[in-house]
């Protein structure tokens, strides 16, 4: 059945005028018409937070959960029933911090979850706290001198957990942000995607490098499997393997040609090169990458534990309770 | 040698088999319990394992032992004290000797008696039974020699060979109780069907106990016999609580129709549990050991929105952890089976022993009004039962129920009559009718049980949103009107209260009793054991045990109103008897409180209840 937009839509949403997480919703809606899953066959399990309203605007099912507990409570739905499309959303403070636990497992465990991650480096609902991705040094109501801590980068959590997923959009790049949604949900296994999303009224400006279109012209680098790693508002800067790390180089200057550009490789197993795509633009001279940065195939954890129920169904002669007691030492009196 | 043994007839006894952690006496018990059960008796059992995994051999720490109580009539408890002793070093005589009776036969094996075992149990002279004042009597065997003198002939190596020394032991125990030696062949035989030199090794060296015995006449007047007098016909085999329960959680997933799911993460005593369920993957069961006990209960809070019986299973401390998901399940209105396998507390506390001492914690350890059923299993083979109306609680009620047993009743085994699932009542959960497409709401309640409908994900026409923020009573959006908030928290109260349970039932001197003995789960063994000895001695007293304490039975204060003195015996310092005083007036019972992570000691009790009696 073809689906529109409207047909996941569901009441008004009630975040601050401008918040990221509208546009967020907007690209959701259009990526899961366009995915083409029932509504009903869909469930959004989110945990606390601004960002973790999102279910309830929503024409499908869904859970508005507890902090932090999203992607357990999402594990145990996946598992219970894999034909559910299952959809995950917490933001940095409930998906990182108090739900850390649960991220980087269910990464481990690699559950077929489309897992969101809407990154605005704070706490919005409980007004204005830093966050585990707020930069050292932030000043926030909790942290008046600044933080004297360093901030986690999403991916080194999610690459550190063995993930085989990840991948990056602009909360307001409509068209980047549905390409990752749709390649998380057609990939198999945890998708973690990081939205960069901003929060207008407490930590407004903290995507500012590429939020706009013309900032992701200039300050990020779409990444595309197959495809050299190349960006600038002309194309003519690329990215090029330099003793460990990466380097950037001007296409045409020093003998550099087009050819000579690393090609992205989103499907090696190997995440070194990939992890290095995703820590880029940290005010080191980098773009920051969006797009799908890695994407590999591996065993789903509920695909494993289906397979393993029907492998034993097939070995074992009890299968029901009945048959189960005669399987124990058995003595009758009579 | 003496003439034909007198056999003496006997109602009950209790055996205790004790030795090295890696003796083998849990399977000698376990043995023992299944020959005496297979004849007819009745039987309970309990381990007491060491709280090391791996104590150095032969030192105090690492003793293990197993206590078998057979009777010919229904015995209630494993035994305050054993009649015989079985001690395979000089560390379990040293540690185990306080469970024997003054009249108690004990059977050591002399080869384990040597001055470096002396030391290692920390005797100081080289005659222990001297040296503990022991003046019981002793059958004192070289087993160690004869189990290899035995096996000479077999090609097995000296530590196989020493491993059969529990069947040493447990053949010269079959001969002192003249049991029947071709049911333990049976059962070696399937045991190692895959090993059947092993089987064939363990069955000689039985029978050399046993002939042993025979021959010698070993140091004893006389055998014994325990006839059965009560017989229940049927097929029984030996359970323990936690397998009981894991039973429980099948058979009602059965019944119900659904995939059983459970949550957990291991944690002692409970941990059997997990493992027993994890075994029964043809049965369709799905078990995901999570990352932490949070996620054991919040997977289960998703398994039961996805349309699963979910079930998270834990002890004490992980009950602290899955109190906030537990509260999820509450607001949502979701069912779910929380097991507590409690243990001693409070924090890490004593792990492997036992306490009543959760009850207030489950009640009322949850923020906001948090109201859940509690129920508590009151013997191994009760918790296939309790587990099984939990599951059905929760199913028909849409709610989160807990189900609380303890590490004795866990660990602990019965005799189980094998159950027929046709007899028991079927499961119907409250899924939301189709003809109330379009006009229905999460929050639509069945006008008499308030139990509100559950639409599973999947079923076209039913998407909703469910949460942990307060909803709309009638369209189940997020509301925070005060009006509303009282309201809900209001039928979320009532659809507790209205969930039918059985009334209370009184044992013993009903009409006329000078006490009333009241208590609940896992302790109803030995207070009933403890009401028995009493009435014996021509006391007037009546027990009255709870397995439904939330909602508590209808008849409750009338029952407990009834009688001039009343005793609430807990393992805890009072926690039901206060639950019971907010929810009774002018309850004012006489309380008996013991928190030593043992079970009770029936004489402790009569002794206790007949002052107060006489008070």
């Amino acid at each position: 059945m073809a689906y529109t937009a409207q047909d996941f839509k569901k009441g008004q949403p009630r975040w601050c005028p401008g918040c990221g997480d509208h546009f967020f919703l907007a690209s959701l809606h259009k990526a899961m018409a366009e995915i083409g899953i029932d509504p009903w066959n869909t469930a959004v399990i989110s945990g606390i937070g601004c960002s973790s309203r999102l279910p309830h605007y929503m024409a499908t099912y869904g859970m508005n959960t507890i902090h932090g507990r999203a992607a357990a409570i999402a594990t145990g739905c996946k598992v219970t029933n894999p034909n559910l499309a299952v959809w995950q959303v917490s933001g940095d403070g409930d998906g990182l911090a108090i739900g850390g636990n649960h991220f980087i497992h269910a990464n481990r465990r690699n559950i077929n979850l489309n897992m969101i991650l809407l990154n605005n480096r704070i706490y919005g609902l409980t007004k204005g706290q830093y966050s585990p991705t707020s930069p050292r040094g932030f000043v926030s109501k909790s942290s008046p001198y600044g933080t004297v801590e360093d901030p986690f980068r999403p991916a080194e959590l999610c690459f550190g957990a063995r993930g085989h997923f990840f991948a990056r959009a602009v909360a307001t790049d409509a068209p980047g942000t549905v390409d990752i949604l749709k390649a998380a949900y057609n990939h198999k296994g945890a998708a973690v995607c990081e939205i960069l999303q901003n929060c207008v009224i407490f930590n407004n400006g903290t995507h500012d490098n590429v939020y706009s279109k013309e900032g992701r012209a200039k300050n990020a680098i779409y990444v595309e499997h197959g495809k050299p790693l190349i960006f600038g508002e002309n194309n003519e800067f690329g990215l090029m393997q330099e003793g460990f790390g990466l380097k950037v180089v001007k296409i045409g200057e020093n003998g550099v040609t087009e050819a000579d550009i690393l090609v992205h490789d989103a499907h090696c197993e190997d995440n070194t090169l990939q992890l290095k795509l995703a820590l880029m633009g940290n005010g080191d001279g980098f773009p920051v990458a969006l797009g799908v940065i890695r994407d590999v195939d591996a065993p789903t954890y509920d695909d494993s534990v289906t397979a393993q129920i029907e492998e034993v169904k097939a070995t074992k002669k009890y299968h029901n309770f009945a048959e189960l007691l005669e399987t124990n030492d058995i003595w009758e009196v009579k | 040698m003496a003439e034909e043994m007198i056999v003496k007839e006997l109602d009950q006894v209790v055996v205790r088999f004790s030795g090295d952690s890696g003796d083998g006496m849990q399977l000698a018990g376990n043995l023992f319990s299944t020959i005496s059960a297979t004849v007819g008796n009745d039987i309970s059992t309990f381990p007491d394992y060491p709280a090391d995994i791996r104590a150095p051999q032969g030192s105090l720490t690492g003793v293990s032992g197993f206590q078998v109580h057979i009777g010919a009539e229904k015995v209630f408890t494993p035994g305050d004290e054993c009649d015989v002793l079985v001690a395979m070093n000089a560390a379990a005589l040293k540690t185990q000797y306080k469970f024997a009776k003054s009249t108690a036969c004990i059977i050591i094996d002399t080869d384990c008696f040597q001055k470096s075992d002396l030391e290692k149990a920390a005797f100081t002279t080289d005659n222990p039974i001297e040296e503990m004042g022991i003046k019981n009597d002793v059958i004192a065997a070289p087993i160690s020699q004869m189990v290899k003198d035995c096996l000479a002939d077999s090609g097995m190596d000296n530590k196989s060979m020493l491993k059969c020394r529990n069947m040493f032991a447990l053949g010269l125990v079959c001969w002192l109780f003249n049991r029947d030696l071709t049911i333990a062949e049976n059962f070696l035989r399937e045991k190692f069907a895959k090993k059947p030199a092993i089987a064939e090794a363990n069955i000689k060296v039985i029978h050399a106990g046993y002939d042993y015995g025979h021959n010698t006449h070993s140091s004893v007047a006389h055998t014994y016999r325990i006839e059965s007098k009560t017989v229940n016909p049927g097929k029984y085999m030996d359970i323990t609580g936690n397998k009981a329960t894991a039973y429980g959680f099948i058979a009602a997933a059965e019944k119900a129709g659904l995939k059983l799911y459970l949550g957990s993460y291991p944690i002692t005593p409970a941990t059997d549990v997990l493992h027993e369920l994890s075994k029964h993957k043809s049965l369709g069961v799905v078990t995901v050991q999570c990352e932490d006990e949070i996620a054991g209960c919040a997977s289960a809070v998703g398994a039961s929105y996805a349309g699963a019986l979910a079930v998270t299973s834990t002890s004490g401390p992980g009950i602290c952890l899955k109190s906030e998901a537990m509260n999820l399940a509450v607001i949502m209105e979701l069912p779910l089976v929380v097991l507590d396998v409690q243990r001693g507390g409070p924090a890490t506390g004593l792990p492997t022993k036992s306490e009543q001492t959760d009850l207030l914690q489950v009640l009322f350890g949850r923020n906001g009004e948090s109201p859940m059923p509690v129920l508590a299993a009151t013997s191994p083979t009760d918790c296939f039962d309790a587990a099984y109306e939990a599951s059905k609680m929760a199913l028909e009620h849409m709610t989160p129920v807990i189900l609380m047993t303890d590490a004795y009743v866990a660990n602990g085994s019965a005799a189980f009559k094998l159950p027929n699932l046709a007899d028991y009542p079927a499961i119907n959960p409250p899924y939301v009718p189709e003809e109330l497409k379009g006009s229905w709401t999460p929050y639509l309640r069945d006008a008499e049980t308030g139990v509100r409908y559950w639409a599973v994900p999947g079923r076209e026409g039913f998407q909703h949103i469910l949460g942990g923020l307060e909803k709309d009573n009638k369209t189940g959006a997020i509301s925070t009107d005060p009006e509303n908030h009282d309201l809900m928290t209001r039928l979320r109260q009532d659809k507790i209260n209205k969930i039918p349970v059985p009334d209370l039932e009184v044992l013993g001197d009903k009409d006329d009793a000078d006490l009333l003995i009241v208590g609940f789960g896992g302790t109803y063994g030995h207070l009933h054991a403890a009401m028995d000895e009493m009435r014996a001695a021509g006391k007037k007293v009546a027990l009255a045990h709870f397995k439904y304490i939330n909602p508590l039975p209808k008849n409750t204060a009338s029952v407990l109103g009834k009688y001039k003195k009343v005793v609430v015996a807990e393992q805890n310092m009072g926690q039901l008897a206060g639950w019971l005083r907010m929810k009774i007036d002018n309850f004012v019972p006489y309380q008996f409180n013991q928190v030593k992570g043992q079970p009770f000691v029936v004489s402790e009790l009569v002794e206790a209840f007949n002052e107060i009696i006489n008070k």
